[in-house]
Formats: C-alpha cells, sequence, structure tokens
C-alpha cells in the first residue's frame, strides 16, 4: 500500500491535475428542528425529541423554522454569497429507513443562496456553487456495529428535521491541503457567526469530496467520483489523495473512471465502491406543496447582515495591524472566536497587545495542557484575571518565574492574581534596602567572581546575580539587583 | 333525527339533552348499520361521556360552543387521538394517533359529540366508497347502489339521519358527490380556509375538509366552527372566518348565477340529469337570479390534469407508508426494502397501487416536465377560466354529478370511475369554494345541484344555496329504505 | 388508444411496492384510456404560462424557534410493529 507522498506522485508523474469539489453539511444550531418545535439536542435518549412531525406521522405538515432561514442568510452573508428573491422547498423521494417520510423536505432549484466564496491563507479564492437549507435524517444503527452482516438495524429519529445547511463549492480545489484549508477557514467562519458548533466528530459538520482528475491544463472535467464517511479535516486530506491516486493510476492504465460514490475506509486507507447493484437514485423533485415560497424582505435582510460580527479573516487583519502582531501570531489568536475575544480583553486589560499574545500563546497553553484542558473556554480564568497578572510581572511586582506559577493557578481555578501572590507569597521582593542587604551578602561570599568580573569577565556579573535571585528564592527584582550590583562593582 | 341546530336549539332550551341525543344517535346507527357500514370504527363510550359532560357544563350555565351536544361523524382520515384511524386502509389498520387533527379538536371545542369514524375510499382515491380496504358502504336511498365517495360513509350515514352532521374531505370531488348521491349538503370550502394538519394527506395541493351536512344553515355552522388559520399548517390562509350564518338567504334578488356552456353540453346527453338541472336552473330564477352564460374552456382538460397532479402528489405522501414505524408490516426474508415491498403490496388496495404507479411515473426524471409541470400550467389555465368567469357572475350553478347512485360494481372500470368526477375537478384545480345541495330525483335516486364561488366566498355561496333550499326542499326528504325519524 | 408510456415494473420498484406481473398487465389496460385524455394535453400551447407552485398567493409561512412538547418515547414507538428497547427496529440494510 502506497503512502500519501507517493500517491500524490502518482497524478503528478501521469501529469494529471486534480480537481476537487466539497459538499459540506453543516447542522444549524437552532433551539428547535427545521420543521418542528422538538428539541435539536446532541447526544440525547434516543426517540426522546421526536414528534408527529419529524417522525413522518400520518397527517403531519411542517412549517419553516424561521431562524434557521436566518442563520443560513447570514452564512451567506459572511460567505460572500447572494440571497435569492426567490426561494423555494422541494422533495427528495426515495426510501431509506432513517428518513421517515420517505422524502426529505431539500431545496432543488431556487436554493436560499447562490455565489460567494471563500479565500484560503495562500491568497487563493474557491467559489460557493450554493446554499441550500433541508433536513437532517435520523441515525440507523446496526447490530454489532457494522452495516454488513447484521440482521436488523434500529433507528433513533432524534436527529431527524434537524436543520441542516448544505454548502457546495465549485470545482476549483487542486489539491489536498487546499481542501483541508477550505475546511478549516469555513468551520472557522461559520463557528465565528455562531450558527453551528461545526463539530466533524458531533456530526454537526460533514464533508463529502467530488474528485476527479485531468490532464495538466486542460479545462474539461473528468468524470467525478463523490467519497463520502470522512470524520475529520485530515481523513478528506487523504481520502482525496488516495482518489486521486487511484483515479491517476486507472486512467494511466487506460480504463475509464466510473461515475459512482465511494466510501473511505479509514483503517484500510482505500475507498471502496458503495454502489448498488440497483440503478441510481431518480429523486423525482417536486415543489413541496406543504409549504409556500420565500421572498424575504430587504429590511430582514439587511438587519441580519448587520448583525455579523468581525469575520476571522477581517479580525486576523486588524490583530497584524492595530497590535502588530505578526501573521502566524494573528492566525492562532483568531482560529476560535472566543479566543480571540479573550484575547482582545486581555490586551485591553494589561495596555499591552504584544505581552498579551506571548502569555496566550505560551504560558497560558502550557497551563491548559497541564490542567488536561484543551480550550481556553474550558478555564475559569478571565480576560480581566490574566490582564491583571500581567500587570503583576510587567510592574515587577512579581517576577517572571512567580508569573508562570499563578498563571497554572489561574487557569487552573481561576482567582485574583493579587489574592493568590498574597496567599502564597509570591510577591517579588522590591525593597531596595531589603535586596542591598542580599547583594552585600552574595559580593561577600563570592569575593572569586567579583575579582573575575572586575578583571573583565562579564558572566561573572550574572553569576553573582543569580546568586542574589538564589538567596532571595527568586523573588528579588532582578533590575534592581543589577543595579545594586553594578553601583557596587562599577 | 332533525337537523344539527334544531338539535342544538333543543338542548339549549332544555327540552332535550346531550346524553338523550347521543344515545338516540347511537341507537339510529346501531339499527342502520348491518345494513349500510357507514363506519369503520363506532365510539359509543366515548360519546356518552362526552355528551354527559356537555349536559353538566351547561347545567352550570356555561357556553359550550355552537355545536354543542350535535353528534357529529368524522371521516377516518383525521386523525383522532387515542381512536384508531386508517384512512379506509388495511396499511394503517393497527393505527392510533398520539394526537387530534386540528378539525377534531375544533369540533369538540365547538362541543360536537363524536359517534364514530367513517368508512371511505382508501387514501380517499375513488368515488364510491368501493375502493375501502375494508368493505363497502351502501346507500341509504337505495342499499344496492354506492353511496358516492371517497367520504360515502360520512355521506351515507347523515343520509339516513343516524347522525345529522359529518365532516368529509374533497380533493377532486370526494364530498361534493356523495352529498349530490345521499341528498345531503356538502361543501368543498377554498383551499386553505380550513386547516390540513392531522388529515391523511392524499393530494397535499388539493385536500380540503368540509362538512356534511342536513341543510345548508347545518353546512354554514360547522364551517364556522372548522374553519380558520392553523400554525400547524403552512398552507392554511390567515383570513378572517365570517359568521357564515348571516349569509344564508331567502331570495336571489340580483344575483348573478353563471351557468357553464361545456358543462350543460355535457349533462345534455343525459334527458333526465338535464331536465333535472333545468328545472334547478328555473327555480334560481324563480328567486329572483339572473342567469348568465360562462365558459370553462378549459374544463375538459380537468380528468386529465387531476389524474397527473394528485397521484404525484399521492405517491410522495404515501412513501411514508412502509411497516417501519407505525401500521401493518409484513415480516418474511430479506432486507428492509423487501419489507417495505411486500408491505406496501399487501397493505394497498389496487386504486391506491394505480395512482402511485401513475404519480411516481409522472414525476420520473425525463416525464417531470411533459406530465406533472405541463399538468400544473393546464390548471393555471383552468384557473384563470374561473377568474374570467367570475368576472360575469356572482356564483356558478351547474351539475355536481353526471348521474344518480349506481350500483355496487356498476363501474369496475377505472376510468369511468374517474370520469364521475368530471364536474367537480375544475373547482378543486382552482382551488375555489364549491358545495353540493340537493335538487331532486331521478328514477327515485337523489341528485345534487353543485354551487361554486370564487376564493373565500363561502358565504356568498352558502348564501345562494340557503335559498334554493328553502325554495325546493329537496333536504327536508327522508331516505325511505334506512333510517331513523 | 394511445400507448401507455410507463415501464410499469421499474416504476414500481422506485415506489417500494411488489406488484405482480398480472396486477403490472392488468394496469397497463386500465391506464390506456387515461392516457387517450393526457395525450391530449400535449396539444395545448403553455409556452406563455407558469406552473401553479400554489393555488393559494401566499408567501413567507415560518414559525419562531420555540421548543413544543415532544411526544414521550413511549407514545412515539406505540404504533411501531418491532422496537428494540428505545430504538426502533426494522430488517437490515444491505448496500
Amino acid at each position: 500500500m502506497k503512502n500519501s507522498s507517493t500517491t500524490v506522485t502518482e497524478a503528478e508523474a501521469h501529469d494529471f491535475e486534480p480537481v476537487i469539489g466539497l459538499e459540506v453539511h453543516v447542522e444549524l444550531k437552532t433551539k428547535s428542528k427545521m420543521f418542528c418545535g422538538c428539541r435539536n439536542e446532541f447526544g440525547a435518549e434516543p426517540n426522546t425529541w421526536v414528534c408527529p412531525v419529524c417522525l413522518g406521522m400520518p397527517g403531519s405538515l411542517p412549517v419553516i423554522n424561521r431562524v434557521a432561514v436566518e442563520y443560513l442568510c447570514k452564512a451567506g452573508f459572511a460567505l460572500g454569497c447572494d440571497v435569492a428573491p426567490f426561494s423555494k422547498f422541494d422533495r427528495k423521494n426515495y426510501f431509506y429507513p432513517d428518513m421517515p417520510k420517505n422524502y426529505q423536505i431539500s431545496q432543488y432549484d431556487m436554493p436560499l443562496t447562490t455565489g460567494g466564496g471563500i479565500t484560503l491563507p495562500s491568497g487563493k479564492r474557491i467559489r460557493l456553487n450554493r446554499i441550500h437549507l433541508e433536513e437532517d435524517t435520523g441515525k440507523n444503527l446496526h447490530a454489532g456495529g457494522a452495516m454488513s452482516g447484521s440482521d436488523y438495524t434500529l433507528i433513533d429519529y432524534n436527529r431527524a428535521g434537524v436543520p441542516l445547511m448544505e454548502i457546495v463549492s465549485e470545482p476549483d480545489i487542486s489539491s489536498s491541503d487546499e481542501a483541508e484549508a477550505y475546511l478549516a477557514e469555513l468551520k472557522a467562519i461559520l463557528s465565528y457567526i455562531g450558527v453551528s458548533d461545526v463539530k466533524m466528530h458531533e456530526g454537526s459538520l460533514r464533508c463529502d469530496a467530488n474528485v476527479s482528475v485531468r490532464p495538466r491544463g486542460t479545462t474539461a472535467l473528468g468524470t467525478k467520483t463523490e467519497v463520502k464517511n470522512m470524520n475529520s479535516f485530515r481523513s478528506v486530506g487523504r481520502a482525496i489523495n488516495r482518489e486521486i491516486a487511484r483515479q491517476s493510476e486507472r486512467l494511466a492504465a487506460g480504463e475509464r473512471i466510473v461515475q459512482e460514490t465511494r466510501g473511505w475506509d479509514e483503517g484500510k486507507g482505500a475507498t471502496y465502491s458503495m454502489r448498488s447493484k440497483e440503478e441510481a437514485h431518480d429523486y423525482r423533485y417536486f415543489p413541496e406543496p406543504d409549504l409556500v415560497p420565500l421572498a424575504l424582505e430587504a429590511d430582514m435582510l439587511a438587519r441580519w447582515r448587520a448583525e455579523l460580527p468581525e469575520l476571522p479573516d477581517a479580525r486576523r487583519k486588524r490583530f497584524a495591524q492595530q497590535f502588530g502582531l505578526s501573521e502566524y501570531d494573528a492566525q492562532v489568536l483568531t482560529a476560535e472566536r472566543s479566543d480571540a475575544d479573550f484575547y482582545e480583553a486581555t490586551a485591553a486589560a494589561c495596555d499591552d497587545p504584544k505581552q498579551a499574545a506571548n502569555w496566550l500563546m505560551g504560558d497560558v497553553r502550557r497551563a491548559l495542557q497541564s490542567a488536561g484542558l484543551t480550550t481556553l473556554a474550558q478555564s475559569p480564568m478571565t480576560a480581566a484575571q490574566l490582564g491583571e497578572l500581567i500587570r503583576l510581572v510587567k510592574t515587577g511586582a512579581i517576577t517572571g518565574k512567580a508569573g508562570k506559577e499563578v498563571c497554572d493557578l489561574l487557569v487552573a481555578q481561576g482567582g485574583d492574581p493579587k489574592v493568590i501572590v498574597a496567599e502564597r507569597g509570591l510577591g517579588a521582593v522590591t525593597d531596595t534596602a531589603e535586596i542591598a542587604t542580599m547583594v552585600d551578602q552574595a559580593i561577600a561570599a563570592n569575593q572569586k567572581s567579583v575579582d573575575a568580573y572586575k578583571s573583565g569577565k562579564a558572566n561573572a556579573f550574572d553569576f553573582i546575580v543569580g546568586q542574589v535571585m538564589k538567596v532571595s528564592r527568586g523573588k528579588a527584582n532582578v533590575e534592581i539587583v543589577r543595579a545594586l550590583i553594578k553601583e557596587r562593582l562599577g | 333525527m332533525l337537523t344539527g341546530h334544531e338539535i342544538r336549539d333543543r338542548i339549549a332550551r332544555r327540552e332535550t339533552s346531550a346524553l338523550e341525543v347521543a344515545k338516540r344517535s347511537i341507537d339510529a346507527v346501531a339499527a342502520s348499520e348491518p345494513e349500510l357500514r357507514a363506519y369503520l370504527t363506532l365510539t359509543p363510550e366515548y360519546a356518552l361521556a362526552r355528551a354527559a359532560e356537555i349536559d353538566a357544563r351547561i347545567a352550570r350555565g356555561e357556553d359550550c360552543g355552537t355545536l354543542a351536544g350535535v353528534p357529529v361523524a368524522i371521516k377516518d382520515l383525521f386523525c383522532t387521538q387515542g381512536v384508531r384511524t386508517t384512512s379506509g386502509s388495511k396499511i394503517l389498520a393497527n393505527f392510533v394517533p398520539p394526537y387530534s387533527a386540528t378539525v377534531v379538536a375544533k369540533l369538540e371545542a365547538a362541543g360536537a359529540v363524536m359517534i364514530g369514524k367513517t368508512n371511505m375510499d382508501e387514501f380517499a382515491m375513488g368515488s364510491s366508497c368501493e375502493n375501502s380496504g375494508f368493505h363497502p358502504t351502501r346507500n341509504p336511498w337505495d342499499p344496492s347502489r354506492v353511496p358516492g365517495g371517497s367520504s360515502g360513509g360520512s355521506a351515507s350515514t347523515v343520509g339516513a339521519r343516524g347522525v345529522p352532521i359529518a365532516v368529509g374531505t374533497d380533493t377532486g370531488g370526494s364530498i361534493r358527490e356523495p352529498a349530490s348521491f345521499c341528498n345531503i349538503v356538502g361543501v368543498k370550502p377554498t383551499y386553505g380556509r380550513v386547516s390540513r394538519y392531522g388529515m391523511i394527506a392524499f393530494a397535499s395541493s388539493l385536500d380540503q375538509a368540509g362538512p356534511m351536512t342536513a341543510d345548508v344553515r347545518d353546512a354554514a355552522i360547522v364551517l364556522e366552527a372548522i374553519a380558520g388559520h392553523d400554525p400547524m399548517d403552512s398552507t392554511s390562509v390567515d383570513v378572517p372566518v365570517p359568521h357564515y350564518a348571516d349569509a344564508l338567504r331567502e331570495d336571489l334578488k340580483g344575483v348573478k348565477i353563471g351557468i357553464v356552456r361545456e358543462f350543460e353540453s355535457s349533462i345534455g346527453g343525459d334527458a333526465a340529469m338535464s331536465a333535472l338541472y333545468k328545472e334547478a336552473y328555473a327555480s334560481l330564477v324563480r328567486l329572483g337570479a339572473e342567469l348568465v352564460e360562462v365558459s370553462l374552456p378549459h374544463a375538459k382538460y380537468g380528468l386529465a390534469t387531476y389524474y397527473l397532479i394528485a397521484p404525484a402528489e399521492c405517491s410522495s405522501n404515501l412513501a411514508r407508508y412502509d411497516g417501519a414505524r407505525y401500521g401493518v408490516r409484513v415480516d418474511g426474508d430479506g432486507d428492509v426494502y423487501q419489507m417495505f415491498e411486500r408491505t406496501r403490496a399487501a397493505g394497498f388496495g389496487p386504486e391506491v397501487k394505480r395512482r402511485i404507479v401513475l404519480g411516481t411515473y409522472a414525476l420520473c426524471s425525463g416525464y417531470y416536465d411533459a406530465y406533472y409541470v405541463r399538468a400544473q400550467k393546464v390548471r393555471t389555465l383552468m384557473k384563470q377560466d374561473f377568474d374570467t368567469a367570475f368576472a360575469a357572475c356572482d356564483v356558478i350553478a351547474c351539475p355536481a354529478v353526471s348521474c344518480p347512485p349506481f350500483a355496487l360494481g356498476a363501474k369496475s372500470d377505472p376510468v369511468a370511475m374517474y370520469l364521475m368526477d368530471y364536474f367537480t375537478i375544475p373547482m378543486s384545480l382552482a382551488g375555489i369554494a364549491a358545495m353540493s345541495v340537493p335538487a331532486g330525483y331521478v328514477d327515485g335516486l337523489p341528485v345534487g345541484l353543485q354551487i361554486a364561488a370564487p376564493a373565500f366566498e363561502e358565504g356568498r355561496m352558502l348564501g345562494v344555496a340557503h335559498a334554493y333550499e328553502q325554495s325546493t326542499r329537496f333536504a327536508w326528504a327522508r331516505a325511505p329504505k334506512v333510517g331513523a325519524a | 388508444m394511445t400507448d401507455v408510456p410507463i415501464d410499469i415494473a421499474h416504476v414500481a420498484k422506485l415506489a417500494r411496492i411488489a406488484l405482480t406481473d398480472d396486477e403490472s398487465a392488468a394496469f397497463t389496460a386500465q391506464f390506456a384510456k387515461l392516457f387517450d385524455y393526457i395525450e391530449e394535453l400535449q396539444a395545448l400551447d403553455v409556452t406563455h404560462v407558469s406552473a401553479t407552485a400554489q393555488v393559494i398567493p401566499i408567501m413567507n409561512v415560518m414559525r419562531d424557534d420555540m421548543i413544543r412538547d415532544c411526544l414521550d418515547r413511549a407514545a412515539a414507538l406505540a404504533n411501531a410493529p418491532e422496537t428494540s428497547g428505545p430504538y426502533f427496529k426494522v430488517p437490515r440494510i444491505l448496500e
């Protein structure tokens, strides 16, 4: 089995270029479902958030959730899309046990938005084709965990009817790296505007990839396959690479690519055909007769657009400019909106954006790890508290070393830094007279070093400084120590 | 048995009690059921309990609604919480809904007392009640004949005066045709006037619930009780519900009544029917109306248009009946799809299967534009025909049916059965209001007059029907063969 | 008599109904007359006619994002032909 570096070379070896489009399904974070008032909640006990509508019981009827429409429009604005002046829902008809009505209410030829795009960090723009709204299906569980070999299937309809946004890109993506970058940027934007949890491992973000190859430099599209069943961004990248390699090998050997759906097997690192022995689906789309069309009012759209927060890219740029941060630092600090908010608040609290950045990316990150936390949001520490800590260190009230200790405590438990310092006696020694005593002590105890310094050895000075710090158990204000030694020794 | 409003008034005046009335209804139905078989589920205990409760509340001086104590029969496609609801199909033979249709809830709020769930053509597909998955229902005027369909059970029991009022549904004529066959009043409201929530769907863009009653006043009262916007139905319209009884008039002075050229030409082929309708129009004139000739040039395409749109929608609406979540399941070997196929083959009758096949085909890739879309365009033309016609008249009067009630088994060819809807389909496709009111007899069998009005003009329509009814008094006749006084 | 253009076996498969050969043959015969009427529609000029999307002229019907009472699980499962614990149970799905 080839590893990913040689499979990419497979395409290059035959002078093929990959053409990739992504279809991303995003569960919207509304309180209730798309067409009924059942709670929209991940991980609940099976079949507890269901009603006649989302169970598709006889006589039930759907009613559109206004906030789902709002969230999709906001996503559309954030992604530079055009909201359609007239939009409608259609039925997509097929039989499957996780679909209570054996049709899915979706949008076919008049989606809510068209156009738009995402700019990758490299500067390349990936265009979007459309974004539409539909309802999610229930979940099938197969006895024994795997579909094959089980006698029966169990179904949980909690997820049936959850609002789903489908974002379809144009086939502008040219590599697995670009695909992963696209997903990362999309996730950042959607989480910034707060419309979804966008967690692939919880299923609130799902991705299918349409992959084809063509001779380098040509424009006609080759036959594509749809690759499904990837459970992380890395997984998407790996699957895309494998599929590019598979298609390149086939075409190079003179075979044709079959247009089909292929599943990604993470364990085997390969795609497998999901085509069953029956024909392809004929979805028989027709306008949903139980719903009426949408022609959203301009003022409402304007209000939604105005409610958008600063988007990740704009925030990154502003951080770099306003706070003098490097591109890399700005990227890290804006990865999550809550982190970016925290950073700005900290910078304001200690009046030092550079320090705030250093602390967050350095000691705070380390402290999170030791506390066993993965995100800043999980820590009880507030921006005000961190800001205060930074000021204490800046003014020399505590040493850097003591600061690290306080940081660990804050991240784990929160608290008032001044109180922690006082309780643990971490305050720096700043009393000149006290320090002078220690300096005199050290000078007296280290005559050799004093002589070495006086005869030109600069690091002897640092040695003496170190001795004073030792005596003070790290609490002496190091600037004052240096100043006093200099005073004494010249 | 009296009309619904007479019963309500007597109860209100304490001349009788709701319990007395319920008992009489239960007994009358029990007496005629062996022959008529109008019901699929009878709910006597429920009815007696409800009636007793209403009596108690009346005794306390409470207002129990415009239908307080009036027995009502409910077509078995309205979900009734805790009471079996089958839509006339074996595939739902054991389905007990955990919720009630809005129409049912409104009837209860108005004080009506449900006597039972009535028989119907399976999933509302049919014009004779012979397509019921369980058994046919018979016409109280001649039990060898059909009561019409799909709301045959409701028509039969009201025709026999087992109950004075019932609710049915009309998709292509399923209230008006049986009303005509059983000598009762049947109203198909404007599409969107009455909520469809909890009403088992056949064709979503056509289905409407409506009253089937002893007289026009009853229809006005029941319609007012069940009409209105429902937030659970996106297609229900937010238009105020008038007090329809105010619109009931005694004469037709100043009313312009449209007579449809194409329909008159059609019915002209049958001497007896033609004569009956001519007499009906003459009655309208005697009441002071002015007749105006109007044209519905696309009416002849109604059948084809309807039999593409309705099956297409129903093929999708009935996909949910697969034995997975509710209803009947046929066990056996194989995978879940084989279970679906077996269950649906066993659970659906031949007419339902025919329409699902036809409808699925009309939506198939490659055929969708030629069939479904084209039919929806012709539908627009038919709607425009009515807009033009109503510019020249206030209401339209025309035949409801092409013949009096026929014998069971007489129309075995499905398309011959489809033709029963010829006069009623255009109004359904246009979504306007239409109704049938008793208009006399041919060979001793009832025939109804259809009156149609523009969208949301039910008041106007009921007004005309009331004047006609009061002057001709056909509704007063009792079915000779079956039924309690 | 117009030819009935439907491939009934194919359509029955899409509709997930196991039709017998007799039923398929009967349907073909029964549809024939109907297709005479349906073919008449083809002759109409509908080039400038828009399809009726909705017979009632309303738009933008939506509801607030509020949680309503759900069914309790027992009620949700009560009509199921087969259940297993909190789940609906159906025969296996083959892919």
